[in-house]
């Protein structure tokens, strides 16, 4: 009889303890889990990101972290390191959620990986604020546990677009175009597609771009030939380094040049001057005039970021540390750990963040936060990025058109 | 199907012109992987990630100030030494097994050091300024990036170098003799462990001399090595094992066919037009033999 009761309660026991309380937060503690890649081949971008969410995690908990039910709570995060493999990133999701009891979710780095794991957060219904995926499958997949505090890639150079036709006199234009074959670049390549027929503009040049592919010669011998009044390039840091050095190097003159990842290329430092003029797509840049009570404004995180971390804060990072203040807003606003009333108060967010505004659409998408433009503008040899689009935050006016090679 | 190429015909002159300097630099990495694959019976294929190595090397120089041309001296010195580390260390032990044997070790040697080279070096994209301008042909027509102009000069002169070697240095010789029958040079007194080694080496060196260039005219990162080993793999197949003239013209060959490839079929079609034409070779080649063998008969 005692073996039986013993039994019984080393099966209980057991069962208690590998039960995942009804939500994970030890003590004052809210526990949120992310896979990020600290490895691989977006180490960078990962380590952007866990920096972005940590300085957050910082400053919320600095100024008496979050408050449910009269209570305050701190924020940690259970960090794994998924190695840029989007297999591994959904194991850890569930690991996280089936293992560490994790009930809320932050976003890795890169499309791809998000990709992964919002099908493992969905049938788990784990509410996931990311901040790194931006492709436009993942808002039309129905998932309803999954919020994205940037702009879809879809929204990246469409305003590119616009801005030729608006500097065109209103007329259409010839657009020269060449996307890497990759989700995100042909995501991209949609928005400007779509740009391109509300505009009536014409597309000459439509190139997809092979991974493997490192020279863009021919299209741009193709661009040289055909004269387009718009560029558009997207193909990750690759391409934006391979497109610049090749249309300096062959001179190819265009009345403008629309990119993607200047900044996550490091663009104006390792080209200079011959990256001068381009434009650049980016979700958020520190001298937009958003701002909220834990950053201050976008200089002021700029500062604070480069005091921590010793280097500038690329957007990957800043939208990171957005995602955890959606986070707090939403706990507060629910005053509840219930991930049902978590997910419906997130759904519901509508506030104002150092990085942009936030609001919802039903499909987990930002829809309050238009991209902005920003134009590589050289001083000496000194170059920098700076907005030039929407016209309420550009700190400088649009050069256009480009010089041309020749005079320059 | 685009016919931009054939309303200007000029097109035809550019695509050409960068076929060549790009098939010029591809054949210099096939031109190592042959030797290797020639003596050792290895295939490498980690010769992609030799070649970032080396372009890395180039990367660096620049970097503290001084101008990555000269990398191609001094990359594939430290790759030589590198090669033949590699050698002692891991491909000794696979050098008479069979050719699989081998492509496992050398997949294993390509993703360390893939992620060997993302740690030290990070995963952003790199690349070295050579600030060496543009060649103007035809009034402006046809523009070429003086970096490729010398990219392709070099890898002539590395190829040059390497063929004169051969045929006239002490080692050279033992190369060619081991490759022709190893068993034989050892009796002859041939240290093949020693021309094993060596043969590492100057693959490793010219994949050297390969990365420094394309640090100059391309683009660097840690993970783009494999379309290298593809290319070089593709370049030496087509010209045929111990032709080493053949893997220059194939490798100029590929170069321009890639680039009509492009300009007709559409940039999306030019990596698999290149796979295609590397089909049809094949089908080719064993229809001939197969006649050949008919004869015999």
């Amino acid at each position: 009889m005692k073996k039986i009761i013993s039994i019984i309660s080393i099966f209980y026991l057991t069962l208690a303890l590998s039960m995942p309380s009804f939500a994970k937060v030890e003590g004052d503690t809210i526990i949120l889990g992310a896979a990020v890649s600290l490895t691989g081949k977006y180490s960078t971008n990962g380590e952007h990101t866990k920096n972005g969410y940590n300085m957050a995690v910082k400053r919320i908990n600095e100024m008496g972290g979050v408050t449910v039910g009269g209570k305050s709570y701190k924020f940690d995060i259970i960090y794994y390191d998924d190695e840029s493999d989007s297999s591994r990133a959904a194991q850890l999701a569930e690991r996280l959620i089936k293992q560490d009891g994790v009930q809320y979710m932050l976003g890795p780095y890169s499309s791809g990986l998000t990709k992964a794991i919002a099908p493992v957060t969905e049938e788990n219904k784990i509410p996931m604020v990311e901040a790194n995926g931006a492709s436009r499958s993942l808002f039309t997949k129905g998932y309803k546990y999954l919020f994205a505090v940037l702009s879809a890639a879809n929204q990246y150079l469409e305003v590119a677009i616009d801005l030729a036709v608006e500097k065109n006199g209103g007329n259409p234009v010839n657009i020269a175009m060449a996307f890497e074959q990759d989700a995100f670049s042909q995501d991209v390549r949609i928005g400007v597609v779509e740009a391109a027929e509300r505009t009536g503009s014409t597309i000459t040049i439509d190139d997809k771009l092979p991974k493997e592919l490192n020279d863009m010669a021919a299209t741009l011998a193709k661009v040289k030939a055909t004269k387009p009044d718009v560029l558009v390039v997207s193909g990750h840091s690759k391409g934006a380094l391979t497109a610049i050095r090749q249309i300096s190097e062959m001179q190819v003159d265009v009345p403008m040049l629309a990119m993607t990842h200047c900044d996550a290329s490091k663009l104006a430092k390792q080209h200079g001057r011959n990256s001068e003029y381009a434009l650049c797509a980016a979700q958020w840049h520190k001298t937009l005039t958003y701002s909220d009570e834990f950053f201050g404004d976008g200089i002021q995180y700029d500062k604070d970021f480069t005091d921590m971390y010793d280097y500038a804060p690329p957007y990957q990072a800043a939208e990171s540390s957005a995602a955890l203040l959606v986070f707090k807003d939403a706990f507060e606003r629910a005053n509840s750990f219930d991930k049902e009333k978590v997910r419906d108060a997130l759904a519901e967010t509508d506030m104002q963040t150092f990085y942009g505004n936030i609001k919802f659409s039903d499909a987990g998408q930002n829809i309050a936060k238009p991209m902005v433009l920003f134009q590589v503008r050289c001083e000496g040899d000194e170059c920098a990025n700076r907005v030039v689009a929407p016209t309420e935050w550009a700190s400088h006016e649009l050069v256009h058109p480009i010089p041309s090679w020749s005079s320059r | 199907m685009d016919l931009l190429i054939f309303e200007a015909p000029i097109l035809m002159v550019q695509a050409t012109l960068d076929g060549i300097l790009l098939g010029i630099l591809f054949a210099l990495i096939a031109y190592g992987m042959a030797l290797q694959w020639g003596v050792m019976n290895i295939i490498n294929i980690a010769q992609g990630e030799l070649v970032i190595l080396g372009g890395y090397i180039a990367y660096f120089m620049y970097l503290y100030g001084i101008h990555p041309a000269y990398g191609v001296i001094i990359s594939p010195i430290i790759m030589y030494f590198i090669g033949w580390g590699l050698y002692k260390t891991i491909i000794y032990r696979v050098v008479d097994r069979d050719l699989f044997i081998s492509i496992l070790a050398t997949f294993g040697i390509s993703i360390l050091t893939q992620q060997l080279m993302n740690f030290i070096f990070g995963s952003d994209v790199v690349v070295a300024q050579s600030n060496f301008g543009t060649t103007f042909l035809f009034n402006y027509m046809v523009t070429l990036p003086n970096s490729k102009i010398f990219a392709a000069g070099v890898s002539i002169i590395f190829a040059i170098f390497v063929i004169i070697y051969m045929k006239k240095s002490k080692l050279g010789r033992a190369i060619r003799a081991t490759a022709q029958n190893a068993r034989a040079a050892k009796i002859l007194g041939v240290d093949t462990e020693k021309v094993y080694a060596a043969t590492f080496g100057i693959n490793a060196a010219l994949c050297g001399v390969a990365g420094s260039l394309i640090a100059i005219t391309f683009t660097l990162h840690p993970y783009v090595g494999l379309p290298y080993t593809v290319r070089s793999f593709m370049i030496v197949i087509i010209a045929g094992l111990g032709n080493l003239p053949g893997v220059a013209i194939s490798g100029m060959g590929l170069g321009v066919f890639e680039e009509f490839a492009d300009y007709i079929l559409g940039t999306e079609f030019r990596v698999g037009a290149v796979f295609l034409l590397l089909v049809l070779i094949l089908v080719y080649r064993r229809f001939k033999l197969s006649r050949k063998r008919e004869y015999l008969k």
